[in-house]
Order: C-alpha cells, then sequence, then structure tokens
C-alpha cells in the first residue's frame, strides 16, 4: 500500500516536471563539453603529431593529423642543432635549486608568520601581501644594476638567490596550512622539550605534505616557464634556460620557421610539466584550490 | 618570530623595497645603466607622455586587458557551471580542460604561432571547413591583438578549477532552500550561487588584470610587438627602452607608471567589491 502510493507520487511528480527537460540539459551540457574538449585539445594533439613529421610535411597544406612517416630523428635533430641538451640540463637544475630554496625559506618564514606575535607582524604581513601584486617589470631594472654590479650577469646566481628569500604567494600559502594546525601538537612538542626550530623541522613540515607539494609544483613551472628574468641576465647561448633558447626559434635567422623542431621543443618543455601533472594531479587541483592561484 | 621571518625581511628589502625606491630615483635621471645616472627631473616622464609608442603601448595593453580579461571569466565560470553537474567522464573533461592551462609561457606560444600560421595553420584550416577564409592572424595589424586574445581564452583551465572548487563549496541545503522556494535555475545562479562565489571571482579578477598588463613572453616570441607595433605591450616596451635602446630612466619612469596604475586597479576592484562582494561571516576580510 505504502509502495503503490508513493509510486503514484513519483508518477504525479514526473508528470509535472517532465524529467526529460532536465536530461535534456545535461545532454546539451555533454554534447557542450564534448566540444571544448575537443577544441582545446587540438592544438595538443597537432602538437605532439607535428613532432614527428618531416619538415617537407610541416608545410603542406592542409595539415596532416597523422605523419605520412615517423620520424623519430627530430628528436635527435633538435639536440644537435639548438644545444638543446645543455639548455634542458640548465632548466632543470635551475628549476631544481630554486624548487628546494622555495620550500626552505617560504616554509620557515610563513612558520615565523603563523605561530608567532611579534611587533609589527601585522604590518609586515600587510606588506608581504602587497609584493604578491608587486609587477616584476616595476623593479627589474634595479635588480639587474644590483645583480651586474655583484658581477652575476650571465651566471644563473639572478635566477636562483631571490628563492632563498621566500616567495609571497608560497609564503602566504603555507602561513594559512600552518595556522591551522591544532595548538596541542605544539604544547606537547614543548613539554617534551623541543625548540621552536625543532617543533617547525618535526612537526610542522611533516604534517605539511600536501601544501609543500603544491609549493613545490608551483614554483617549478613558474621557474621552468619564466622567459623574462632569464632574458635579462643570460646572454651566452651554453647558459640559455629552454624558454630562452626556444624563443629563439622564430627569430628571423630561419628563413623557413622549423616547425617540426617547434614542436619537438615544445613537446619537451611539457614533458616534465606532464610527468608532475600524473604524478601529482590530485594534490594538484587541491593545492590550486587551495591557493586560488593558477 | 624574526630569526623566522629574516630571510623574507631582507629579501623584500633587497628584492623589493630597494628596486621600487631606486627605480623611482632613476626615472628622474638620464641613467643608460653603464655610466652613473644624471639627474634630469620630470624630463622622462614629460618626454613619455608626448610619445605616441608609449600611448600606443597603453592602448594595446588596455584593449587586451578589457576584452580577454572579462571573457576569461566568463568562459571559466561558464565552463565551471557546465562541470558542476552530474554527468558520465567528468573527471575526464575536467582534466583536458584544465591541461592547456599549464601550457604556458613558450612552449604555448610556439604552438599558436603555428596555429595561427595562415597559410598552413591549424585556424584558417578549421575555418575553412565552414568556408571562412581566415586573415593573416599575427601578420596583419588589424588582427595581431586579437589572435592573442582568442589565444589566452585557452588558458582558461586553471579559473575554471577555482571556479569549480568554489562551486562545490557552496552548501547544498541553501540551494535545495532557493529550489524550495521556487526559485528557477537561473534566478538560484544569479541569488545565491554567484553571491556565494564572488569572493573568488573578486580575487581572479585582480590576478587577471594585473597578469595581463604585464604579458611579454607572446609578444617577445610570437610578433616582436609587431606588426606595426600592434601587440606592443608595455612591458614589452619597458623591456625593449631599458635593455635594447639603453633607456634605463625612461624606462624606470614606465616601470613607476605601471606600479602606480597596478595599485589604483586594484584598489578600485576592492572598493567595488565592497558593495558586491559576499564574505561568509561579515565584512571580516
Amino acid at each position: 500500500m505504502i509502495t503503490s502510493n508513493r509510486m503514484q507520487e513519483s508518477e504525479v511528480w514526473t508528470a509535472n516536471r517532465p524529467r526529460r527537460k532536465v536530461d535534456f540539459t545535461r545532454v546539451l551540457s555533454f554534447i557542450l563539453l564534448i566540444l571544448i574538449t575537443l577544441t582545446m585539445l587540438m592544438p595538443l594533439v597537432f602538437m605532439v603529431t607535428t613532432s614527428f613529421k618531416a619538415q617537407r610535411e610541416t608545410m603542406q597544406y592542409p595539415p596532416t593529423l597523422f605523419p605520412d612517416s615517423l620520424q623519430f630523428s627530430n628528436y635527435v635533430d633538435i639536440f644537435s642543432r639548438l644545444q638543446f641538451g645543455t639548455m634542458y640540463q640548465n632548466s632543470l637544475m635551475i628549476a631544481g635549486i630554486t624548487v628546494l630554496a622555495t620550500l626552505l625559506s617560504s616554509s620557515l618564514v610563513a612558520y615565523g608568520f603563523a605561530r608567532f606575535r611579534g611587533t609589527g607582524r601585522n604590518l609586515m604581513f600587510m606588506l608581504l601581501l602587497s609584493t604578491m601584486m608587486l609587477p616584476y617589470p616595476a623593479i627589474m631594472i634595479p635588480q639587474f644594476v644590483l645583480f651586474s654590479k655583484l658581477g652575476w650577469v650571465d651566471t644563473f646566481l639572478p635566477l636562483i638567490v631571490p628563492a632563498f628569500f621566500g616567495s609571497a604567494y608560497n609564503i602566504f600559502l603555507l602561513r594559512q596550512f600552518f595556522a591551522n594546525l591544532p595548538e596541542e601538537l605544539f604544547d606537547a612538542g614543548r613539554m617534551d622539550g623541543c625548540t621552536e626550530i625543532g617543533m617547525y623541522w618535526k612537526i610542522a613540515l611533516p604534517l605539511s605534505g600536501a601544501a609543500m607539494a603544491t609549493v613545490a609544483i608551483f614554483s617549478f613551472i613558474y621557474s621552468w616557464n619564466d622567459l623574462l628574468t632569464p632574458v635579462l641576465y643570460l646572454n651566452s647561448s651554453d647558459m640559455f634556460t629552454l624558454p630562452v633558447g626556444m624563443a629563439s626559434l622564430t627569430s628571423s635567422k630561419f628563413r623557413v620557421a622549423p616547425w617540426h623542431l617547434l614542436m619537438v621543443a615544445s613537446v619537451l618543455a611539457l614533458l616534465p610539466i606532464v610527468i608532475l601533472f600524473i604524478l601529482a594531479q590530485k594534490r594538484f587541483v587541491e593545492g590550486i584550490v587551495l591557493t586560488g592561484i593558477k | 618570530m624574526y630569526a623566522f621571518i629574516s630571510p623574507w625581511i631582507i629579501g623584500f628589502t633587497v628584492f623589493a623595497l630597494f628596486p621600487i625606491l631606486a627605480s623611482l630615483y632613476y626615472s628622474f635621471t638620464d641613467y643608460d645603466i653603464i655610466h652613473s645616472p644624471r639627474w634630469v627631473g620630470l624630463d622622462n616622464y614629460r618626454e613619455m607622455f608626448a610619445d605616441d609608442l608609449y600611448w600606443n603601448s597603453v592602448m594595446v595593453t588596455l584593449k587586451y586587458t578589457f576584452i580577454s580579461v572579462p571573457l576569461q571569466l566568463l568562459l571559466a565560470m561558464g565552463f565551471a557551471l557546465l562541470l558542476n553537474q552530474k554527468l558520465p567522464f567528468k573527471g575526464f573533461f575536467r582534466t583536458a580542460m584544465y591541461f592547456p592551462s599549464m601550457v604556458s609561457g613558450v612552449a604555448m606560444s610556439l604552438l599558436w604561432y603555428w596555429v595561427f600560421n595562415p597559410q598552413i595553420g591549424l585556424f584558417n584550416y578549421v575555418l575553412s571547413w565552414f568556408g571562412v577564409k581566415g586573415p593573416a592572424w599575427l601578420m596583419d595589424p588589424d588582427t595581431a591583438l586579437y589572435s592573442l586574445i582568442i589565444m589566452s581564452f585557452w588558458g582558461v583551465g586553471g579559473a575554471m578549477i577555482i571556479f569549480l572548487a568554489g562551486l562545490q563549496g557552496v552548501p547544498t541545503s541553501l540551494l535545495e532552500a532557493a529550489r524550495l522556494d521556487g526559485a528557477g535555475r537561473l534566478s538560484i545562479f544569479w541569488h545565491v550561487t554567484l553571491p556565494m562565489i564572488s569572493p573568488v571571482l573578486l580575487f581572479q579578477l585582480i590576478l587577471g588584470v594585473i597578469e595581463s598588463f604585464q604579458v611579454f613572453t607572446q609578444a617577445f616570441v610570437m610578433t616582436h610587438g609587431g606588426p606595426n607595433y600592434s601587440t606592443w605591450f608595455y612591458v614589452y616596451g619597458l623591456y625593449t627602452s631599458a635593455f635594447k635602446e639603453y633607456r634605463a630612466g625612461y624606462s624606470s619612469a614606465m616601470a613607476w607608471i605601471l606600479l602606480i596604475v597596478v595599485l589604483i586597479v586594484t584598489y578600485i576592484i576592492m572598493k567595488l567589491s565592497n558593495r558586491y562582494v559576499y564574505y561568509e561571516g561579515g565584512k571580516s576580510r
């Protein structure tokens, strides 16, 4: 009796608000999503397939989706024609050191902001927040003067050293994280005779895996993609980072743009980011949500 | 505390505070980075405001910002709303739409340099399916800037993910209540969802504006500021006059104007938002 009542109710429900309408919106959304996804992925697909084409084929119209013959040699050529290996190494090294330095310095500073109440803390925190808005181009000239007086032009130092002093975004992100750690943990640590630096190292850091991973990924991508800073400081081609070297591919010294090599370079430049993304996809999305930044 | 934050205090002083003040000083000097600066008063500013190329760079940057940022936010929001439903393969769609936003920098510029190539590029090929003969994109002063705007849409995945998180943070109880009160989809979005995620929207707006004031890579890699200065972005101009023409004093004046404009814009958006943005638990932020 009860069941049939319920069934009647649900029939009335469907009669009043036809389910089909709801389905229609969802089907439409689904189709729209497929179209959007295809559009967004198409350039990437072509990037990968073009990277395997012979140069002659890259000049054809219409562009072919699949190469006539797979030219794996493109991936060898780029290393011989562009000092690609050196550039790759430089970029990896700079990004690696930047990540480590950022993790260390930003977490230290963030811990300081999260755990203590010294005079001027709020003022300093406001200053920190405001430097997040500070456009790099607005300060790059005096920085350049400073670093060139130190004799650091054409070295990696200008790209690495600032990371040892913390970056505003990451400090902010980690501070929010540390501030939410339960106070009891630190009380317990203090009773066990732990120093502040000990609590930072043994309590705060081990609990911050997700936040630290986020910071690591963001600082890696930032350093890996940065063009303006290395363009300013690196002059000799064996010091070039990947973006600097790749930017030269569109310069006029090539009569015809070497499209296949352009795409090989792009694919290889993306590789570390893809690997990071696959390894940490879940964290990645969490992290983005955590920070609200790209 | 001071021991812990000392790296930042040093870093802030050396890498932010000092450069800001130094560039203010340089902006009143004639300076080529090699010889010592020579005081010239307001000459740089006078020259700058009389320079057509300067105003061109301002217009290019503003046009890019005003067109691309609102559209990017709109697209990101639209995509997020689409994904915020029960649909099959949702995870795949989310990843696929987010991924391009990580292809930033030079790799993206090189890829789109090809996409926009008028002879062999993807864009005009796809247009030809619909019988449209596409323009020369980056090679035509009339379309070059729009090409870069179109390209910027490719990276909306980052903002989309953040909006999606925002949407998922809207309490279902609120949505249910609105539905029971007989509110339609649109009205729920307008009166419940949108106010709830307005802080996220605001933050993305500020970031988007500041970011597009600083466009450099695309101009440097794809167009070299051309054709006919149609993509001569502010920061590209700043870079060129400082490091190609060695007019660091003049560039410092440009840098200071940029700094002030960023401050003003951030301030205005914040002020406006006081009226429109809803923060949970009152105006505590």
